[in-house]
């Protein structure tokens, strides 16, 4: 990436950063709420905007990132397209949850807290999505799959693969 | 505090014509001559697909130009069955489907709306009891819950205000704004009501010590920060009656005199966090939240507050910290935050299930409350219920109902005749209990003194399958994670206890590793602030308590008993169980470990084997070939591959 590049990438940024303030006020009890819009336009917290979140709360930039790296919402890097989380609360650990996350790194090939070479999957575990009733579960984007087995990653893979094929044939078309 | 006669009634009034507007809705959509469908919405229908379901009734009414309504309905408590579906239809018995797919409800329209033939292949039972099917009150899982705080759950559609009141809704707020503050919170220490968030301190005293609190501000604050894994009842209660919680918020508020509050919930819960968000709005708009609540001097604001995910923030000290933009980290109490809170105001935080109770309490008396339970735990206790268990869902009993009751009559007892082996109370802050506590009742102090706790309201069922060590080896990776590094102790206690745990699934284990274990739980427990670390050693206390032969086989013997810690076991094909000619295993591997060897008999390359147990999963029951050796190295060696043996 040039240099000219990078400073218009934190232009805008910075450009979106400023709108989405604007439905706050100043105080330091709007931190939480305001990182947590940030992360939802972007996707991930971008250095930019904890800066100008600094600045806009009167806070230094250290307390800012020691708030943001405490809690496991927030993440610094971008997100795949498909954000892939495997859940290992208690019910999913005691029916094989380590075992689906196994095999989502066998099929990605990557591990776990990290992203694919072509953006298309990022891989995490979580805590609990509290469907622990369908337990193993795995929530892909929105959507969580319950009484998952390794057989069954291949089909999730399978479907965003035909969802993409599909999305690049009508994108094709209206070229 | 006297109250004014004339605003009494103006409350009485405000309150009496929403309700006859409510009631007229309600006959409209449920007492008419059209019947309706209730298609079960909460997060666990929605991962089954009940999303779809909804859509394919719609549509399918629509194609029949049939007149009926379709009603999303919260949780029914049947997680294992769904997408839940109920159907009445005027003048025949109401049916419960479950496991209903998109084309089963197409073909309930076709055939039950409009036929009226019951489809008895798709249905779980008949809602009434009735003369000619099976309903629900055969099944004793009916006869033994007692259905209170969840009585309207999977009946009102939850993103609709009105449902709720024409069931009864904000008949307690309006009952409670027409009495005085102290008759409210003497009424809620007469009923005995504990705090269900785990800690079980009397409500109402509670209340009254944040009453009693000189402020010109005070907060009052809804904890469903629901961090446990295996917990899923905060979760299901608000997505399936968020108006309860809040009414239940509204009275608490008055109670203490707070102008202000928060519900507090965790954004793993996205659908919880928008229908709470949905519900504040029409409470708003309806006059029972915001300025002079229903006619009286009455305020309150109240917003939703998304939690970031960390689990320590579900302690109340934590959880303050993080509502004012700082790290969740637990101060030293007291003062408590009743006394000095959030923003050093006066806080009351209660748990999600206790504000739910609170209406039934404003308007049953509160005798009739403690009437049920026991004499030290009134009321009822809600559990999610998960892991090896055949009916996973929600459960409410009345507090005093044993764990056997619970585990084997309500919720049927273990899948695959497996042997039950222990119940985990309470998450990573309880215990497992063996099968000599199963008749352990269910209340604050039997459990406390069992080992286990109350918790949060989450039951997790282990069978013969689960290695204890391994259970304990889990909770600790969770709270080593969360614990958020203020108390030396809990910071690296916990690391320390972890490394030793997982040094002994693998195999890595020495003798004096059990001492060391309840040196580092007992100092971690003295030397912690909080919750999270002074119970943190609660799952290897009573995991080495009542199954310390299984810790002993791991370090000794280097032999897993349950057969689950992977470094400890290998897979094997029984050479004279395989079939031979299905290739099932083969396709199931994922990776290439499963070869052919003489007479086509299928075998494992131990080096390939990943030891994931797809094999075992899919290898057909009436062959049960596969099986599993503990220790690693006690297997037979594989047969040669075929075209090797030349």
């Amino acid at each position: 990436m040039t240099e000219a590049t990078k400073t218009t990438e934190e232009e805008t940024i910075r450009k979106e950063i400023h709108k989405l303030l604007q439905d706050f006020s100043s105080t330091r009890e709007n931190l939480i709420p305001i990182l947590q819009a940030i992360q939802t336009t972007f996707g991930f917290i971008p250095q930019e905007a904890l800066r100008e979140t600094a600045a806009f709360l009167k806070i230094s930039l250290g307390e800012i990132f020691g708030v943001a790296t405490f809690y496991n919402q927030f993440r610094f890097t971008p997100p795949g397209k498909h954000p892939v989380k495997v859940c290992l609360g208690t019910a999913c650990h005691v029916r094989g949850g380590n075992i689906i996350l196994e095999e989502w790194e066998r099929r990605l090939q990557i591990q776990e807290g990290k992203v694919t070479e072509d953006r298309e999957f990022s891989l995490e575990r979580v805590a609990c999505v509290g469907c622990c009733a369908l337990a193993p579960v795995v929530q892909v984007g929105d959507i969580v799959h319950g009484k998952m087995s390794p057989s069954a990653v291949n089909g999730i893979l399978l479907q965003c693969e035909l969802a993409k094929r599909e999305e690049d044939k009508t994108h094709n078309g209206t070229e | 505090m006297e109250l004014n006669e004339s605003i009494k009634k103006t409350i009485e009034e405000t309150f009496q014509k929403i309700k006859t507007q409510a009631s007229e809705l309600w006959q409209g959509t449920r007492e008419g001559e059209a019947p309706y469908i209730l298609v079960g919405t909460a997060t666990c229908g929605r991962a089954s697909g009940s999303f779809e379901v909804f859509k394919a009734f719609k549509e399918e009414i629509t194609k029949h130009n049939l007149n009926a309504h379709v009603i999303p309905v919260g949780c029914m408590g049947h997680c294992y069955a769904e997408p839940l579906v109920a159907v009445r239809k005027p003048g025949l018995p109401s049916i419960l489907y479950g496991n209903v797919s998109p084309p089963a409800a197409t073909t309930i329209v076709k055939h039950f709306l409009r036929d009226d033939n019951f489809l008895p292949e798709l249905m779980l039972a008949a809602l009434e009891p009735n003369d000619f099917l099976p309903s629900i009150a055969d099944f004793p899982r009916f006869a033994l819950e007692t259905r209170t705080i969840l009585r309207d759950f999977g009946i009102i559609d939850p993103e609709n205000i009105m449902d709720y009141i024409a069931r009864g809704g904000y008949e307690g707020l309006s009952v409670a704004l027409q009495r005085d503050q102290e008759t409210i919170i003497a009424q809620v220490l007469a009923s005995g009501l504990r705090g269900l968030g785990g800690a079980g301190f009397l409500t109402g005293k509670k209340w009254e010590i944040c009453f009693k609190a000189d402020a010109n501000q005070k907060y009052v604050i809804c904890n469903a920060d629901e961090g446990d894994p295996g917990s899923f009842s905060d979760r299901a209660v608000i997505e399936s009656s968020p108006h309860q919680v809040l009414e239940g918020l509204i009275i608490a508020g008055y109670a203490i005199s707070a102008s202000e509050g928060y519900v507090y919930i965790r954004n793993e819960y996205p659908l919880a966090v928008k229908r709470m968000k949905a519900a504040l709005q029409q409470a708003r708009d309806l006059g029972l939240l915001g300025k002079s609540i229903l006619g009286s001097d009455y305020n309150l604001d109240l917003k939703v507050f998304e939690g970031s995910g960390a689990f320590v923030c579900g302690e109340e000290t934590g959880l303050i910290h993080s509502l004012e933009g700082k790290r969740g980290m637990p101060r030293h109490r007291p003062p408590y935050p009743a006394l000095c809170g959030l923003k050093n105001a006066p806080t009351l935080i209660d748990n999600v299930k206790t504000l739910a109770n609170i209406p039934f309490i404003m308007l049953d008396s509160a005798q009739a409350f403690a009437a049920l339970g026991t004499d030290q735990s009134k009321g009822t206790a809600i559990f999610s219920i998960a892991g090896k268990i055949n009916n996973t869902g929600l459960v409410e009993v009345a507090m005093g109902t044993t764990l056997k009751e619970l585990v084997f009559d309500i919720c049927g007892g273990i899948p695959k005749g497996k042997k039950f082996k222990a119940i985990q109370i309470g998450g990573p802050s309880g215990g497992c209990l063996s099968h000599d506590f199963l008749n352990t009742p269910i209340d604050f102090d039997s459990l406390k003194e069992a080992g286990a706790m109350m918790g949060s309201g989450g039951m997790v069922v282990l069978d013969e399958d689960d290695c204890m060590v391994d259970v304990a080896r889990y909770f600790l990776d969770f709270t080593q994670k969360e614990s958020c590094g203020k108390c030396t102790f809990c910071r690296i206690g916990t690391k320390q206890m972890l490394l030793i745990l997982q040094d002994i699934t693998e195999g890595k284990g020495n003798p004096e590793d059990i001492e060391v274990l309840l040196d580092l739980a007992e100092a971690v427990h003295q030397g912690s602030l909080c919750g999270l670390g002074k119970t943190a050693p609660n799952p290897i206390l009573t995991t080495l308590k009542f199954f310390r032969d299984e810790y002993e086989a791991h370090i000794a013997e280097k032999q897993c008993p349950a057969k689950m810690c992977r470094k400890l076991i290998s897979y094997y094909i029984l050479p004279e169980k395989c079939e031979r000619s299905c290739e099932v295993c083969v396709g199931s591997c994922p990776t290439e470990a499963i070869y052919t060897a003489k007479r086509r008999i299928k075998a494992i390359d131990q080096e390939k084997c990943v030891k994931c147990g797809a094999c075992l999963d899919v290898c057909p029951p009436q062959y049960s070939a596969v099986v599993k050796f503990s220790p690693a190295d006690s297997v037979p060696p594989a047969p040669e591959k075929l075209g090797e043996e030349k």
